[in-house]
């Protein structure tokens, strides 16, 4: 059967964008095929620094002819719904129409519409311009004298058809003023003639040939393997760097692994600033050594085979990180030379948001609310006030304004490096944390007290400017910091009650419900120990999981059977009767030892419940509530609730209302399911 | 590559350096500039530039701008960083289709040659705010290094620019310095001479780069500089005035001088230090108010419009 080659050759595309494109590409096109009637087995999209490239394979020659029965109006209609009728059905008059009878509608007419297929060329030499012009690159541009929007100047296109056994046809069209072939070219210095392409099969050989691996997959590997193999061999490991790796693969099309090395004496810096240098400004992986210390060597990807073997090129990669390394030991000696207190007042320069001031008044607010924070969670006060007030300080230093991911890392180096108590330089690096779901949670009480200070500043000030995050758009991490929270107090246990305005509050309880859920937590559970204005995360979770516990045991089923038996019931009758049931059992009304039994069972439950409740011990609670089960199967077993006697009745009720209520002092069971 | 004597090759001769770039892209049928007579701080400022860029007549010029950069003085003391340093600056309206093996046969003059080297088009988006420019394209690398900048110009003063022009900029000290194998900027051969003909890139700047530097961080009055920037500021306003006459502009190019100006005055300022960081949003702004009058007059002029 036939397939597609396309190809779209292109100066540099960002390697960012390569991946995403070459998916986006394989999306348009097959869809594009789908709604013409081209069904196809199979399509594959790849993408190097100066090419997109697809393969659709067992396509039919042409689309296959349709048939589509369109209804018309009632025959004697008025001619407008009959003419629309024409139009719609494409047909010249109404004779055209055939006439059907309907025993219920009467007679109507009926247009026979019959859609020849089309042949696979034609409908792709339409498609394939319109998927150029439509593509869905995040930043376009125009180049020359088109108006013609690509990512980057487009210069050539293949697009060909046809199966193993013939000559495949060009699929022909123009996209700017570049017209489709079947040429493309090789690496741009190792093979930059042009070459002659017939189908995928040739032309993936063609272009290895050429020294391009079209696949991105493959060159990350063959990246991967030989920097491995290079580092082994001088006993080293490579450090592993995924993000780093897809950005290089995306930057080459032959890729070529080499080793440099650079000065030992570099290796005073902190690793994290001599990874940062290498990474971020010479995409170069870095390496340690058997001992797991970084080794003063880094691993180039080049994308030329050069004609001295790479001596050059290795030489020029030393010496521009030679330069870099030059200018961090320069910041990270300035740095240390100044003490942090000294950058604090550069603070007020820095604007932290247009309407919640400059970072200079968040640490005056940070300093205030992690003093207040601290007894809360084990700190000492002043140390957590100190704690905060150097925590932003390292955002006027050389060396973050260079690298801004190195914030509170540095301040944690020149912390300590000044003699700072060590819980007050790890604080300082903490603080940030966690930065995702997976991101380390500060452990220590100085480090919490200013980490939830941080979070908590954040959260109030954007909610009191009216900045809350809305659908996807949440440009100031709040939804992270809100999580950051929940993640502090409930993995060190804390007893941390939220005191913040109620629409914070719910946006808290929003978050605890996705986090809940995402630890496996069934929703109805979490609505059932959650209200409006609970402030106590940890008691929440702890509730949820007890009540998990609980439900997973046969007593807790039968239990919540019972529950909801005796929740029916009260509900019916409450409304029959106009009036709600406190729970008010008079003994001296109770009859047979079922009805006795559940009464003294639910009475002692009540006061152990209560008891575990306020000692936060909700698996006691759930434990004692579990030994409901049997008193409130046997009260159904034998007794009917609606007695002839309305006292006994009203004192059967309001024990089942006790038990509800006995019930509900761990969690409100109405809100779970089954 | 051609043959030339030993003082006119890249590899010993920074003037070597510009003269084999200004030939090679004179021999691509380009107007090769002297400098603007202006202070400003990229090859972008000058009119052949920012000006040209807009409205539909083709261009191609070349030229080396002296760039100003107070913020990035350091006494002479840093082996890589100038106040005052040049850059070269090529120009291609509309950019045509072989723009990029253009640049890299210019490379290969002046010794960056692509067997040896490892030369790579990196992703950089370019945006001016204070002249309301933006374009896309790519920082140039050779081994590792950052030679070039390469942008195909999108918007200019906040206009689109139709047809489009492509973009070169060579930072020649640094390009130089890797072309002569030179770590300290002031070591670079300036003249291409040797023993006692031979001038340094320090014998011509490092005084110049103590004495600016002083200037610019301690000495520059700033009172005097707010207020040239506030009357290059009005002056800009007051020649685009003077220079409508019903729909076509007759002074254009004096009026973007003062943009020029206010801009220059304005890097000085934050180098002194005057601007703190909320001001600086809305001088930049006031500058990039200024070039949209500017690219907008210009557009109405003879160079500007349709012939």
């Amino acid at each position: 059967m036939p397939e597609l080659l396309l190809e779209l050759f292109s100066e540099e595309i960002p390697a960012r964008f390569q991946r995403r494109a070459a998916e986006d590409l394989r999306k348009a096109v097959t869809n594009a095929l789908v709604d013409a009637g081209l069904v196809y087995e199979g399509a594959k999209a790849f993408a190097t620094p100066r090419r997109l490239a697809l393969t659709v394979t067992g396509l039919p020659v042409r689309s296959p002819d349709t048939r589509e029965e369109k209804k018309g109006p009632k025959v004697g209609a008025p001619q407008p719904a009959i003419d629309g009728f024409l139009r719609a059905a494409g047909l010249q008059s109404i004779d055209q129409a055939q006439v059907q009878s309907d025993p219920k509608k009467g007679d109507f007419y009926l247009a026979q519409i019959n859609k020849p297929g089309a042949d696979a060329i034609a409908l792709l030499s339409a498609i394939l311009p319109k998927v150029l012009t439509d593509f869905p690159w995040a930043k376009s541009m125009r180049w020359g004298t088109g108006s013609f929007n690509w990512v980057r100047p487009l210069r050539a296109i293949t697009a060909t058809f046809g199966s193993e056994t013939e000559d495949p046809v060009v699929i022909p069209f123009t996209a700017n003023d570049v017209q489709s072939g079947q040429t493309t070219f090789g690496h741009r210095f190792l093979a930059p003639q042009a070459i002659p392409v017939r189908r995928f099969d040739d032309y993936v050989t063609a272009l290895e040939r050429a020294k391009v691996v079209l696949d991105i997959d493959r060159r990350k590997d063959i990246i991967r393997s030989e920097a491995e193999h290079l580092a082994f061999a001088q006993g080293l490991s490579l450090i592993n760097d995924e993000g780093l790796l897809e950005e290089v693969a995306g930057l080459v099309e032959w890729p070529v692994v080499m080793m440099g090395t650079f000065d030992p004496d570099f290796l005073k810096l902190p690793e994290e600033v001599i990874i940062a240098t290498i990474r971020a400004n010479q995409k170069c992986f870095c390496l340690r050594d058997k001992s797991g210390k970084l080794a003063p060597n880094f691993i180039i990807t080049a994308n030329t085979v050069a004609t001295d073997g790479g001596a050059i090129i290795t030489a020029g990669n030393e010496r521009v990180i030679r330069a870099r390394l030059s200018d961090a030991a320069f910041f990270y000696n300035g740095d240390l030379a100044t003490p942090l207190e000294h950058s604090i007042p550069k603070l007020e320069d820095s604007i932290f948001h247009a309407k919640l001031g400059t970072q200079f008044a968040r640490v005056e607010r940070l300093v205030k609310l992690a003093g207040e924070i601290a007894p809360q969670v084990g700190a000492d006060p002043e140390r957590a006030k100190r704690a905060a007030m150097l925590a932003k300080a390292d955002l006027s230093t050389g060396m973050v304004g260079e690298f801004p991911e190195l914030q509170g890392l540095m301040g944690r180096y020149y912390a300590s490096a000044q003699g700072e108590p060590a819980d007050i330089s790890t604080a300082i690096e903490m603080h940030y944390k966690p930065l995702g779901p997976t991101d380390q949670v500060p452990t220590e009480p100085t480090s919490i007290a200013v980490a939830l200070a941080d979070k908590l500043d954040l959260l109030t000030g954007f909610w009191a400017i009216d900045e809350k995050p809305t659908g996807s758009r949440d440009p100031f991490a709040l939804r992270r910091a809100a999580l950051g929270v929940i993640r502090i107090i409930t993995e060190n246990g804390l007893r941390f009650p939220l005191q913040v305005e109620p629409d914070l509050l719910s946006f808290f309880h929003d978050r605890l419900k996705v986090s809940l859920r995402d630890a496996g937590a069934r929703h109805d559970l979490v609505d059932a120990v959650l209200s409006s204005d609970s402030t106590d995360i940890l008691q929440i979770t702890q509730r949820a999981e007890a009540l998990s516990t609980l439900l997973s045991s046969a007593d807790g089923q039968n239990l919540l059977a019972g529950y909801k038996r005796a929740a029916n019931i009260l509900a019916a009758e409450e409304k029959k009767d106009g009036k709600n049931y406190r729970g008010t059992v008079d003994q001296g009304l109770l009859q047979g030892s079922e009805e006795t039994a559940l009464a003294f069972a639910v009475d002692a439950v009540n006061a152990a419940v209560a008891s575990h409740v306020a000692a936060d011990d909700y698996k006691g609670a759930m434990a004692e509530l579990a030994t409901l089960r049997a008193p409130v199967d046997a009260f159904f077993e034998a007794v009917l609730v609606n007695d002839s006697n309305p006292d006994v009745r009203a004192n059967r009720l309001n024990l089942l209302a006790r038990l509800r209520n006995t019930m509900h002092l761990v969690a409100d069971f109405s809100k779970i399911a089954g | 590559m051609t043959n030339r004597p030993p003082h006119l090759d890249p590899k010993n001769s920074f003037q070597g350096l510009i003269l084999t770039l200004q030939n090679f892209w004179a021999a691509q049928g380009c107007v090769i500039l002297q400098p603007y007579d202006m202070q400003m701080g990229a090859g972008t400022f000058h009119t052949a530039t920012t000006l040209r860029a807009l409205g539909p007549r083709p261009w191609k010029a070349a030229y080396v701008q002296p760039s100003r950069r107070p913020k990035d003085g350091r006494y002479g003391e840093n082996p890589n960083r100038l106040q005052h340093y040049y850059q070269f600056q090529v120009i291609l309206k509309p950019s045509p289709p072989n723009i990029q093996d253009l640049y890299l046969q210019s490379l290969a003059e002046i010794g960056l040659d692509s067997a040896l080297h490892d030369i790579r088009f990196v992703e950089d988006d370019w945006e001016s705010p204070t002249l309301g420019a933006w374009g896309l394209g790519w920082e140039c690398w050779c081994d590792g290094m950052e030679v070039s900048q390469f942008t195909y110009f999108q918007q200019v003063a906040g206009f689109e620019c139709s047809p489009v022009p492509g973009e070169i900029t060579y930072g020649l000290e640094r390009l130089a310095m890797y072309v002569q194998g030179v770590e300290n900027v002031y070591d670079l051969n300036f003249n291409g001479g040797t023993g006692d003909d031979r001038v340094s890139y320090g014998d011509v700047f490092l005084q110049n780069e103590q004495e600016s530097s002083k200037y610019n961080f301690e000495v520059a009055n700033t009172e005097v500089l707010f207020r040239h920037f506030a009357d290059a500021e009005n002056e800009c306003r007051a020649i685009l005035e003077k220079s409508a006459e019903g729909n076509r502009h007759t002074m254009a190019i004096p009026a973007y001088e003062q943009v020029i100006k206010a801009s220059h005055n304005f890097n000085l300022l934050d180098a002194r230090g005057a601007i703190s960081v909320t001001e600086r949003q809305s001088y930049i702004l006031r500058i990039r108010e200024l070039a949209k009058s500017c690219g907008e007059a210009w557009l109405q002029t003879e160079g500007g419009s349709a012939a």
